[in-house]
């Protein structure tokens, strides 16, 4: 049987003023219904890139990505993303946001009475009931990151895909809203695609964590199943050894396997580069 | 006993400093608010009317702060004189008529015009009237063919040529470009338009759409990625698109192109209207000009200010309609 959703040999390059660049290379990757899988890699290797080809708004240059045996070539509600940076419009009030993904989705299938109860229960999922007719510009960080992924449950997406969702939230903040995705996802059961860098995140949420290469050409490095039980506890997570094994594996993979490797004159400060060198020459 | 009487004097004393310090800073902000621009207009003031005796002119001393009152006061006191008797006018036709009809029932009451010279207000009116309506038509023109540059880069390309080589053009340029077409095109019997009020009216157009076009395709090409993700995502129509997307997102760079279009088009109103001798404010500043009495200086003055406080009303009144609608309340602060 096929996958629920398959990459096949996903490569891309993109054109830019120094000729190609090819940031992905031969990504392969399959997916079960109601999987939770995050994806991550030091930033720059093409997470996003990976995300925004599911998403259908890249276009692979070679292989492609099969969705319950159709082939993605746009975007579309049925793939909802979360964007890292909330991407809500921001003349509009949350409840307006989630108003305006229901009514395109759901034109004509629900009536207008059915259309508020679906909205208004959205948002009450991600706990936003209390701010609801407020614009973005007047909630915090963390709960338009919650408006945005009322939007995007919203439309009923047959994948949910979401690029470091929590990435510009501070540690507290972050914790509440992954405790709040795991109730949601206890609930709903949504297939997930998520982008982040954060290992903690990944192995709290996570069925299997996609482990990417360093770019440029950036494939898949290695997967890795998490078995621990739902619900999951990230109190009693932290003397877990199944939880501290997965830890220290994509640790591992991140900074002995990958280690991102870095010019050592771009990090250190200018001046002192040049007394170093000076220091060098009277040596 | 002495400690409470040391609380006391202590907290007595921090409440007199509170209130030294909140009358000091309200009488700071009156100074602010209230007070600098007063000195500011008082300073202006004194250095008009001592500079203003130093000029001479050869129609006379140039124009202190005294003259200049005095003629806005004969200004008015003429435009009510002027309408007191055009309502005796249309009166004595009217007694005129119903004496005839009186006597011989057959007779249809003809009614004249009253053709007396249009006095300062009703320049003033012709004039706002005309900047309105090109400044409106030139917003028609530009907010919609500015969305469709902003999000057509190959239209931009094509037209970008074309918008940098007239947005520099004079206005007194146009006109007689402009005049001789209306008088070419507009042919009519029994005119709705006086031909002098479209002339005036598509030079300001021609010279106060270049700002609104200009702002709104910037406004249009800078939406954020991310939202034109969003609408992606949703599979928004185009006609959605626009109208829940682009068109808020734009709408603070598309008010700052129309305020700079409105400064413009008055400006330009007001050469044009003197230029081509049609009627406005323009006119009645070369009239008197031609005019050439004692009188005049000090009434060219009256229309200066008059015509600089009108400028800055429209552009007042552009800001409280920005307010109104504009999402983004911090965009917008002078
Ligand atoms: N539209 C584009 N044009 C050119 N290069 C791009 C484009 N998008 C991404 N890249 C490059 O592809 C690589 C991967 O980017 P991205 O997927 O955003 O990384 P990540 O999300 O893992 O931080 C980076 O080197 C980036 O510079
Ligand atoms: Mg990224």
């Amino acid at each position: 049987m096929a996958a629920h959703l398959e990459l096949t040999d996903v490569s891309i390059e993109f054109p830019t003023p120094k000729g190609a660049f090819k940031a992905l290379d031969g990504v392969n990757l399959k997916i079960e219904r109601g999987e939770f899988v995050s994806l991550i890699g030091h930033s720059g290797c093409g997470k996003s890139t990976v995300l925004n080809i599911v998403a259908g708004l890249h276009q692979a240059t070679t292989g492609g990505v099969v969705l319950d045996g159709r082939e993605v070539n746009e975007p579309g509600p049925e793939r909802a993303v979360v964007f890292q940076n909330h991407s809500l419009l921001p003349w509009l009030t949350a409840y307006e946001n989630v108003e305006l993904a229901v009514r395109q989705v759901f034109k004509g299938k629900k009536s207008k009475a059915e259309m508020k109860a679906w909205i208004e229960h959205n948002l009450e999922l991600v706990h936003m009931t209390h701010a609801i007719h407020k614009r973005p510009d007047e909630i915090s960080g963390g709960m338009k990151q919650r408006v945005g992924i009322a939007r995007a449950l919203a439309m009923e997406p047959t994948v949910l895909l979401m690029d470091e969702p929590f990435g510009a939230l501070d540690a507290l903040t972050r914790a509440h809203l992954q405790d709040s995705l795991m109730e949601i996802q206890n609930e709903l059961n949504n297939t997930v695609i998520m982008i982040t860098h954060d290992v903690d995140e990944a192995v709290l949420l996570s069925d299997r964590i996609v482990m990417m290469t360093n770019g440029p050409a950036a494939t898949v490095g290695e997967i890795l199943k998490v078995e621990l039980p739902r619900p999951r506890d990230r109190i009693a997570l932290a003397d877990d050894p199944v939880y501290n094994h997965c830890r220290h594996q994509v640790l591992r993979f991140l900074y002995e396997k990958q280690r991102k490797v870095q010019p050592l004159d771009s990090r250190r400060p200018k001046g002192q580069a040049g007394t170093d060198a000076k220091a060098r020459k009277q040596a | 006993m002495s400690s409470i009487r040391m609380t006391l004097a202590g907290m007595s004393g921090i409440a007199g400093v509170k209130a030294n310090d909140t009358f000091a800073s309200w009488l700071k902000r009156m100074t602010q608010t209230l007070g600098l621009p007063l000195i500011g207009l008082l300073v202006f003031l004194f250095i008009w009317q001592v500079g203003a005796k130093q000029i001479d002119t050869s129609l006379g001393q140039f124009p202190g702060p005294t003259q200049v009152y005095e003629q806005a006061n004969a200004l008015i006191s003429e435009h009510f004189n002027e309408r007191e008797r055009e309502s005796a006018f249309y009166e004595r036709q009217e007694q005129r008529n119903a004496e005839r009809v009186a006597k011989d029932p057959d007779y249809v009451p003809k009614i004249r015009e009253y053709t007396g010279k249009p006095t300062f207000f009703d320049q003033i009116g012709t004039s706002l009237v005309t900047v309105l309506a090109g400044f409106a038509i030139a917003a028609l023109i530009a907010i919609p063919l500015g969305i469709c540059i902003g999000l057509n880069g190959a239209l931009y390309s094509a037209l970008n040529p074309i918008i940098q080589l007239f947005k520099p053009v004079s206005p007194l340029a146009w006109l007689p470009l402009v005049t001789m077409v209306v008088s070419a095109a507009y042919v009519s019997d029994d005119p709705l338009f006086a031909k002098s009020f479209l002339t005036s009216l598509f030079t300001v157009s021609l010279c106060c759409l270049w700002p609104t076009l200009i702002n709104t395709a910037v406004g249009v090409s800078a939406i954020s990625p991310d939202l034109q993700n969003v609408s992606k995502v949703l599979r928004l129509n185009w006609l959605t698109h626009v109208v829940r997307i682009v068109l808020p997102s734009s709408v603070p760079m598309i008010f700052t192109g129309l305020r700079l279009s409105l400064g413009i088009a008055w400006m330009v109103l007001i050469a044009a209207e003197m230029l081509a001798q049609n009627p406005g404010l323009g006119k009645f500043v070369w009239d008197e000009f031609q005019n050439g009495s004692s009188d005049s200086l000090g009434r060219i003055m009256v229309a200066v200010l008059v015509i600089g406080l009108i400028g800055f009303l429209l552009d007042r009144v552009m800001l409280l309609i920005q307010r109104a609608v504009s999402w983004d309340k911090n965009a917008i602060t002078r």
